[in-house]
């Protein structure tokens, strides 16, 4: 306790700066919060109210969906804790203090795992909150069902941190010097390889159709084999479904704490063989570079037209990004998962069999603009979120320079907003590709996709200025601060406005098409069209003013 | 030239600057002395424009800083305390960023950051990322960072921290010589005999507020000291501590 104590009481400190900001700002916290909450909630009632409904498969779907969503949980706390681990057990500037005191190596392990699991495990943590409620109100936990989850779930975080530092541990001792480069790919493909594997493992298209197994039998028999029965998520959730089901047995749960257990001590031994050499080796000499010719060409000669001071700001952030590893790895695991995407819709049946087509093309078509706007949000939480933030500490250049801090924004905001928008017409247009939608939904998907990037690339920049991290050593952990949550927010609450908006004018399409009458661009289309494009044109204005307005009472 | 007129700063109820008026005129090397926490960097941040005053006006030649930043920003050059650079782009690529945030561009540029590179024996480390850098050549870096887009004034906080003799002496000799063509210097340390040798004019500041100022004999006639030297009258503005019993700071119970 005493190692971290420095980091809870600047935890403490920081509470205490948020609370005199006033309540205003913790009311509003609340109420967005409890909303997500509320509809995390709610969502999954639904769906559990309806399993519960049905004979012989229900309890299993609701125990298979638990092993699944716990199973995607253990998966990216892995990938996050290996990267959070990087941080905090190898790069914190906290360390050549640690180190050069006499602070035993179990204590530093210990204090370090710590810091390391409530990092990167708290969001996954608030989430699960919602969920093992709906399971407990759904199948009458009672009131000790509360305290028996979390003795389940907490098992279940430290795992993945003791697995994920312990990979972080090796990957540094293996690779010579401070080659995080090469280390923070391969961590990057490792994630997209699993995200696939797992995927596969788990085959969840089999569940979504019965016909397609012999019998019922065989679908039960799937149903009832676990996931794996090696993978402390499938504990988790018999540990779970056990003590609301019945009947109750205590294996799953002493199997955790157990496995829990021999984790950490053998993670400890671990550390006491490797964590001394991997640590110098961290601190060996950073990388030499080069010239920087090849932007100075391409990009610097095509943005000619703008004054130099935006022209050099634009450069300089492209540079920084392909130079740092944290930030460019990235990109590697967000082409998998964009294949992965693809590849889902592609497997979709929508045209196999008798003709189900136009109606359910249209929706999956429509409704996928949502999920791929919540796909962009996720990839903007991830790199336009911290984009202020990461300026904090050369602020004192900037603002005594002459540039304007419009211009430092303009500069921000495209350089974000231009790949994402690549990104989103690729997503969108592919997508509709692949389902062979009508021009109209072409033209529809779109349209919207670019308003909608524009707004989110824009929600991103201004809550990022709204909730600056200007401490943070590590740029990943920016977009997990409590900033970053509500930016996800309020980007969903913007996504729901915009197809809610857009339902009504896609409706009049789809019941045209269905009465095969011919598709006429009345009054009322162009009214709903006019309230989406002013929906995000309004969350594209305001966020860039009020983060302006902030940055510039930035004081340092 | 530099003029503050009545400025102050307040964080909640502490006065960190306390009604301070001063003018650094053309031509001039102003020193700036104080004790730790006596709000030396936090007036250097004010009139850089990285802080707002909370009353007060901060002039750089005849523009005020937060009425007419761009213009006033313009002339100045600010080497801070505690610099951060960004470690990800080499030492041109950082100088030639900076001139951009002026404005500034093109073969007079390249050849200034070829000047200035050599100057501070940085040439051969251009084309290395800052994070490669020493302390010292950070240091180095930042200065000339100051320098390129050619200021009027420069507001200097602790400029000689983690400098070899070699390059403190070339600072030194920087700045007179700017001073020497009509330039205006605004430099604090902690280091008295270089403000004793250096400075043309010095203001000693505490608790927020400047409690002399002058050339040297004007600050002994202020203080009505003899014929002492700036640590005494530093040590006499400010009620400096008599050292402590070393014996009760390093433990007397014998190592």
């Amino acid at each position: 306790m005493h190692v971290v104590g420095p980091k809870l009481r600047t935890a403490r400190q920081r509470l205490r700066e948020e609370r005199s900001r006033g309540v205003g700002r913790t009311v509003v916290l609340g109420i967005v919060g409890a909303i997500f909450w509320l509809a995390a909630f709610g969502v999954l009632y639904r769906i559990l109210r309806y399993f519960r409904g049905v004979e012989e498969l229900g309890p299993l779907l609701a125990a298979k969906l638990l092993g699944l969503v716990l199973l995607s949980f253990v998966s990216v706390l892995v990938l996050s804790n290996v990267v959070t681990a990087l941080s905090s057990f190898f790069l914190a500037k906290d360390l050549d203090f640690l180190v050069s005191a006499p602070v035993d190596w179990l204590r530093l392990y210990a204090a370090k795992l710590g810091e390391t699991l409530v990092h990167s495990s708290w969001m996954v943590a608030l989430m699960a909150v919602p969920i093992l409620t709906a399971y407990g109100v759904i199948y009458h936990g009672g009131w000790l069902f509360g305290p028996y989850a979390a003795l389940t779930i907490f098992p279940l975080l430290v795992l993945p941190a003791v697995a994920g530092t312990a990979l972080t541990l090796i990957l540094v001792n293996i690779f010579p010097a401070r080659r995080t480069r090469d280390l923070l790919s391969i961590i990057a493909l490792g994630a997209g390889a699993g995200v696939v594997l797992v995927f596969r493992l788990v085959r969840p298209e089999r569940l979504a159709r019965p016909e397609g197994f012999r019998n019922l039998m065989d679908f039960i028999t799937v149903l009832r084999t676990p996931t794996s029965p090696f993978l402390p998520s499938e504990w988790a959730s018999q540990a779970i479904m056990g003590e609301l089901r019945g009947p109750f047995d205590p294996l799953p749960l002493i199997l955790l704490w157990t496995t829990a257990a021999a984790f950490v001590a053998l993670g400890a031994m671990l550390h006491r063989q490797l964590y001394s050499q991997g640590y110098s080796k961290a601190q060996e000499g950073a990388e030499r570079f080069v010239r920087g010719v090849f932007w100075r060409r391409t990009v610097g000669t095509a943005l000619g037209f703008l004054p130099v001071s935006k022209r050099e700001f634009v450069l300089k952030d492209i540079k920084l990004f392909f130079r740092d590893t944290t930030q460019w790895s990235q990109l590697i695991l967000l082409g998998v998962l964009v294949v992965v995407y693809l590849f889902n819709v592609k497997a979709l049946p929508l045209h196999k069999g008798e003709d189900v087509g136009f109606f359910y093309v249209t929706l999956v078509s429509f409704l996928n603009l949502g999920l791929a706007g919540f796909v962009l949000a996720s990839i903007a939480a991830r790199f336009i979120f911290p984009a202020i933030s990461l300026e904090g500490r050369h602020m004192w250049l900037l603002r005594s320079s002459p540039l304007d801090l419009r211009a430092l924004l303009w500069s921000k905001y495209w350089v974000g907003t231009i790949p994402l928008l690549v990104l989103a017409l690729i997503l969108t247009g592919l997508t509709n590709v692949l389902l062979e939608v009508r021009p109209f939904m072409m033209i529809v998907g779109l349209v919207t996709i670019c308003g909608l990037t524009l707004a989110i690339a824009a929600m991103a920049l201004g809550f990022g200025a709204l909730y600056p991290q200007f401490e943070t050593e590590n740029a990943a952990q920016i977009p997990t601060s409590f900033g970053g949550l509500i930016f996800m927010m309020a980007t969903i609450s913007l996504l729901a406005a915009v197809i809610v908006a857009l339902w009504q004018a896609v409706y009049a399409y789809v019941r045209a098409i269905y009465e095969h009458q011919p598709v006429v661009i009345d009054a009322m289309m162009i009214f709903w069209f006019c309230v989406a494009g002013l929906i995000c044109f309004v969350a594209t204005v305001v966020p860039l003013r009020v983060g302006l307005k902030k940055m510039e009472s930035f004081e340092f | 030239m530099i003029r503050l007129e009545q400025l102050s700063k307040l964080y909640g109820s502490f006065v960190a600057v306390d009604d301070i008026s001063l003018n650094v005129r053309p031509g001039e090397l102003f020193g700036f002395l104080g004790p730790n926490g006596a709000g030396k960097t936090t007036t250097f941040r004010l009139i850089a424009g990285i802080l707002r005053p909370s009353g007060g006006r901060v002039f750089i030649g005849a523009d005020d800083v937060h009425q007419n930043p761009i213009a006033a920003k313009q002339r100045l050059g600010f080497i801070p305390d505690r610099p951060f650079v960004y470690e990800k782009l080499t030492g041109a690529e950082f100088l030639r960023f900076v001139a951009g945030l002026y404005g500034q561009e093109g073969a007079t540029i390249d050849r200034r950051i070829d000047e200035l590179l050599e100057v501070f024996e940085l040439t051969s480390w251009r084309d290395e990322l800052v994070e490669a850098y020493s302390h010292g050549m950070r240091q180095k870096l930042i200065i000339s960072s100051a320098l390129i887009h050619r200021p009027a004034c420069i507001v200097v906080d602790e400029p000689m921290v983690g400098l070899d003799p070699k390059a403190a002496r070339l600072l030194k000799d920087i700045f007179r010589q700017f001073v020497g063509r009509g330039g205006t210097v605004l430099m604090s340390t902690h280091t008295l005999e270089i403000a004793e040798a250096m400075c043309d004019r010095i203001a000693i500041m505490q608790h927020g507020k400047i409690v002399a100022s002058g050339t040297m004999d004007e600050l002994r006639q202020q203080t009505a000291a003899g014929n002492v030297s700036l640590e005494d009258l530093f040590l006499k503005l400010t009620g400096g501590v008599h050292a402590r019993e070393l014996a009760a700071v390093l433990g007397d119970d014998g190592v």
